[in-house]
This record gives structure tokens, sequence and C-alpha cells, in this order.
């Protein structure tokens, strides 16, 4: 027991807070889709056009977590083992994503990746259509989710002892293997909680998606947009079967980000 | 260049590739997108800019950002605090479940959490019949964008705060007890001096996010222009209306409140980083 006072007033403010705030919402639509009957919700919830809608949410941040992992590590890399002019620029600039607007992120991203931006018009040139596409809805999820690999590799990378790189060049090994077995064993843990982080955020994303995704249904048409458009049409029955989805979809990824975190933190305890 | 003997370090020429490769990516995916906002909003001169910003519907929007962050990043904060001295300053059963219960705005879709809104005070929602014979406007009106705004900043300062707490202890405040000072006191005292840098982090985070907030407010709102447009929506609006330089204006807006958030955090890192909890978001 703790002598400190206060826990029933402090616990009472949460516990409010958290009731009204996220556990009533939660519970409304909950109760909504129940409300529905399970043939009319599994036909909203997965039609044709709503498992399209999913399949590019979560394929799109599949890949562009997988990309923020590789890039995300080499820039975690050079951060942390390097010094060099604008180091500390570099380093702040990371957490922009954090920091902008989502729908601002949007705009300027189209700006840049569409036909006629810095990047799209060189690219056209070579055939490459970067907006407008599945290919844009990555790139705005790149944009999105490399914080979330930096931060999470960063702090790992520097309690990294070089202790066992020394025995191991010592031993003759070059580099790249040292990195490959000694490096890379000790960092994937974080490099995978991040890639996580980082697919979580994209699957729900909206913003930053939906101004250079093009949103053709069935091709370019992302699940919280989808949401969107339904309670645009008043079919809130709809919108609920397919919020409702991607709810628990997140829901279980906390899950798994959760038990997994916790596991790391006891096996680096051990 | 670096300073690491060779052994564990790599060649000069690796080092400065992979530097280059790092710092392209940046410039590709953050740095551009960044210089274009800027670039697209002063397109048509200082004028064009000047005269986006100061539309009535521009104001009207930059009004109603800064009311809806005056009214949600206190309350956040607040009960941020209270829920971080629950957590930290006692024990109780069920406070791991806690914990994860404040981490789940971050992973909800900002649409699914504005939905949820609207299925208890929309109009066919659960208050809603209640709501309408008190002529009391929640969705589509101020307060829906208010609480649209608290679900999804309800983590940072929490999320910051529990963690520093925790590796601070409890030793100074008992010690305090036992001078005899009351709770608010030891708080005030004690323990906001230990923490202020961390809170200071999370509001400035929960700052950002609540002007910034798009996809949650953009389904409650319902987009009455001039009314429960916030900047954001707006920016939409604009942008929508084949109206560019007026959406990157307002945008641009928007960009310089992040540029100063990442200076303010970069500083308080720096400068205080041992006094911040451990990971940064």
């Amino acid at each position: 027991m703790s002598p400190l006072p206060g826990l029933s007033l402090t616990l009472g403010i949460t516990i409010a807070w958290l009731s009204i705030l996220l556990l009533l919402p939660l519970i409304a639509l909950f109760m909504k889709s129940l409300t529905l009957g399970p043939e009319h919700f599994l036909e909203a919830a997965f039609s044709r056009r709503a498992l399209a809608s999913y399949r590019l949410s979560f394929g799109a941040a599949f890949v562009a977590a997988a990309i923020n992992a590789c890039a995300g590590l080499l820039v975690a890399w050079v951060l942390v083992r390097y010094r060099f002019p604008g180091q500390r620029l570099l380093g702040a600039l990371v957490d922009l994503p954090f920091a902008l607007p989502t729908a601002v992120a949007g705009i300027s991203l189209t700006a840049v990746y569409a036909n006629n931006g810095w990047i799209g018009q060189p690219a056209a040139a070579l055939g490459l259509k970067l907006a407008y596409n599945p290919v844009g809805v990555v790139i705005a999820l790149i944009f999105i989710g490399l914080p979330f690999v930096v931060r999470t590799v960063e702090p790992v990378l520097a309690d990294l002892g070089k202790g066992v790189e020394e025995a191991a060049a010592t031993l003759g090994a070059g580099r790249w293997t040292i990195f490959r077995r000694v490096i890379l064993p000790e960092i994937l843990p974080s490099l995978i909680t991040g890639f996580a982080l980082a697919f979580a955020r994209g699957v729900g994303e909206y913003g930053s998606v939906i101004f250079i995704a093009g949103n053709m249904p069935f091709k370019s048409e992302i699940s919280p947009l989808l949401i969107v458009t339904k309670l645009e049409e008043y079919d809130y029955a709809g919108a609920t079967a397919i919020a409702t989805v991607l709810l628990v979809a997140s829901l279980i990824l906390l899950l798994l980000i959760n038990l997994w975190q916790n596991h790391e933190h006891r096996r680096r305890a051990a | 260049m670096s300073t690491g003997n060779s052994a564990v370090s790599e060649s000069l020429g690796t080092r400065i590739l992979l530097i280059l490769l790092a710092t392209l990516y940046i410039v590709l995916i953050l740095v551009l997108p960044l210089a274009a906002v800027f670039t697209e909003a002063f397109r048509k001169g200082l004028g064009a800019f000047m005269h986006a910003v100061a539309e009535p519907d521009a104001l009207a929007a930059i009004k109603l950002t800064v009311t809806v962050a005056l009214i949600s990043v206190p309350i956040n904060m607040l009960c941020g605090i209270a829920a971080a001295w629950a957590i930290t300053k006692h024990d109780f059963r069920g406070k791991a479940f806690l914990i994860s219960l404040i981490d789940v705005p971050f992973s909800i879709s900002p649409v699914v959490a504005g939905l949820m809104y609207l299925l208890l005070f929309g109009a066919q929602g659960w208050f809603g019949d209640w709501l309408t014979a008190h002529d009391i406007h929640i969705a589509f009106a101020k307060p829906g964008i208010v609480l649209a705004t608290l679900i999804v900043t309800l983590p940072f300062v929490a999320r910051e705060l529990i963690p520093l707490m925790q590796s601070q202890g409890r030793e100074e405040e008992e010690a305090a007890l036992t001078l005899g000072a009351p709770g608010w006191r030891i708080f005030l005292w004690v323990t906001l001096p230990n923490i202020r840098w961390g809170l200071l982090y999370g509001v400035l985070l929960t700052n950002a996010r609540a002007m910034g907030e798009f996809g949650a407010v953009s389904v409650i709102s319902g987009h009455i222009r001039g009314e429960t447009d916030t900047m954001p929506l707006q920016v939409e609006v604009l942008y929508n209306e084949y109206n560019f330089v007026a959406a990157f204006a307002v945008a641009s807006l928007l960009a310089g409140l992040a540029l100063v958030t990442l200076v303010v955090k970069s500083l308080l890192e720096w400068r205080h980083g041992d006094q911040l909890a451990a990971s940064g978001h």
C-alpha cells in the first residue's frame, strides 16, 4: 500500500476520462454491429468492395512498413553510429510526420509525386506513375511510418555495446559478417516492433492517403475512405460493419505488439 | 566523421555512402513535401498568400482550430496527470490493463474514432433523440469536434508521464508526506518540478495533434463552412475546389506550427533529455 494521498480522486478522474472518451464509444460501435444481425453484418463487412479496400489498406501498409524497416534501420544506424554535419537537423526531421498534420502531408506528397511534381515528372518520363494509384498509397504510408521504425531502433542500437563486435573482429570476421551475425540479431526485435507500429498506423491512416490515392473503388480505395463514403450515403450500418473489422484488427495488432514488447523486455532483462 | 577504430566501424567510403543514402531518403520522403507546402503557398506571390489566409472562412477555421486546442489540450493534460499519478504513485489491481487502455486511441483509425462518436451523438445515435429534444448539438457541431480531438490526443501526456514518474519512484513524495504536506502541495512542490519538462513535451505533442487532426474531426464535423471547418478541413475543402494556392496557404500555417513543434521538441530533447521518458513518442 502506498501512503501517498489522492488515489480515489485521480483514479476516479482516470476512469471517468477513459469511460466517456473511449469505452462508451467503443461499446456503441460494437452494439451497433450486433444490432445489424450476422447476415447483414457479414454482407456489409465482407462485400467485394470492402474486401478490395482491406487488401489495399493492409497490403499497402505492409509494403510501406517493410520499406521503412530497411530504410529506417539505415537512418537510425547513421544517426547513432556516425558523426557528420547536419546530423542533428536530420535527426529532428525524422519526427516531422508526428508533427505535420496528415492533410498537409497528403496534399504536399501529392504535389511532389503527381505527374507534374518534382519527383512525379521525371518518374513519369520513365513511365512510372507514383500518384492516384496504389503506389501513391504506399508513398503516403512510407511518410507516416518512418519515425516509428527509426525511434524504436535508435535506442537499442545506441545501447549496443561494442565489446562483442570487437571480439568478432579479433576473430577475423568482416564488417558485413559482424553486422549480419552479431548486430542484426540484437536489433531485430526492435526492428520488428517498429515495423508492427508503422504497419498498425498505416492500416487506419486516412488524411495523408486520400489526396494521393485516386480513390477508385476496387483499385485505390482504402478502408477508412470507404467508411467515410458509406457515411456520406447515410449507410451507417455499412460504415459500422467495416469500422468494426478495422477496429478488431487494430486491437489484435495492439495486443500482439504489447505481448511482443513484454516478451522482449523480459528477454533483455534476463 | 566517426572516431571509432576501424575494426568496429566501416571504411570511410562506406560511411559516406550510407550517410548520403539516408539523407537522400529523408529528402525524398520528408524534405521535398515540406518544401512543396511553402513553394505552392507562395506560387502566386505574397499578396495571394495573404489574401488566402485573411479570407473570412480561413479566419473562422483558424479561430475554431485554436479554440478546440485550448479546450482539449488542458483536459487531456489534467486527466493525463491524474492517470499518471494514480498509476505510478499507487498500487491497485488492473493497473496493466489501465495502461493498455490508454494506448488504445493510438491504434484506432481516426475515421473509426469519429464514427464511434457519431453513433453516440448523431441524429440516429444512442443519445440522438434526447439531444434533439433538448436542442443540444454535439455531432456536426463544435462539441463533437472537441470530443473527436480529445480521443485522438488522449494518450500523449499520460504516455510521456507514466514511464517518467515510474523511473522517479515515490521516495521524494513520501518524504514530503512525513513532513506533513497535504497532497496537492506534494504534487505542486515535489512532483511537478520533477516532471515539468516531460509534461511540456507531452503537451507539445498533444497540441500538434489537436490542431492537425483530420480524419476523426472530418467524420463528426459535418463540414459546415465557416462554422465547423477546422484548418485541416479547410485545407481539404479548398484543395477539392482546385483553389491550390489558398489550400497550401492554410496548410503552410499548419506546417509552420509543425516546424515550431519540432524545434521546441528538439530543444527539450537536447537540453532536458535526462528529464524525459526514454522513448520519444
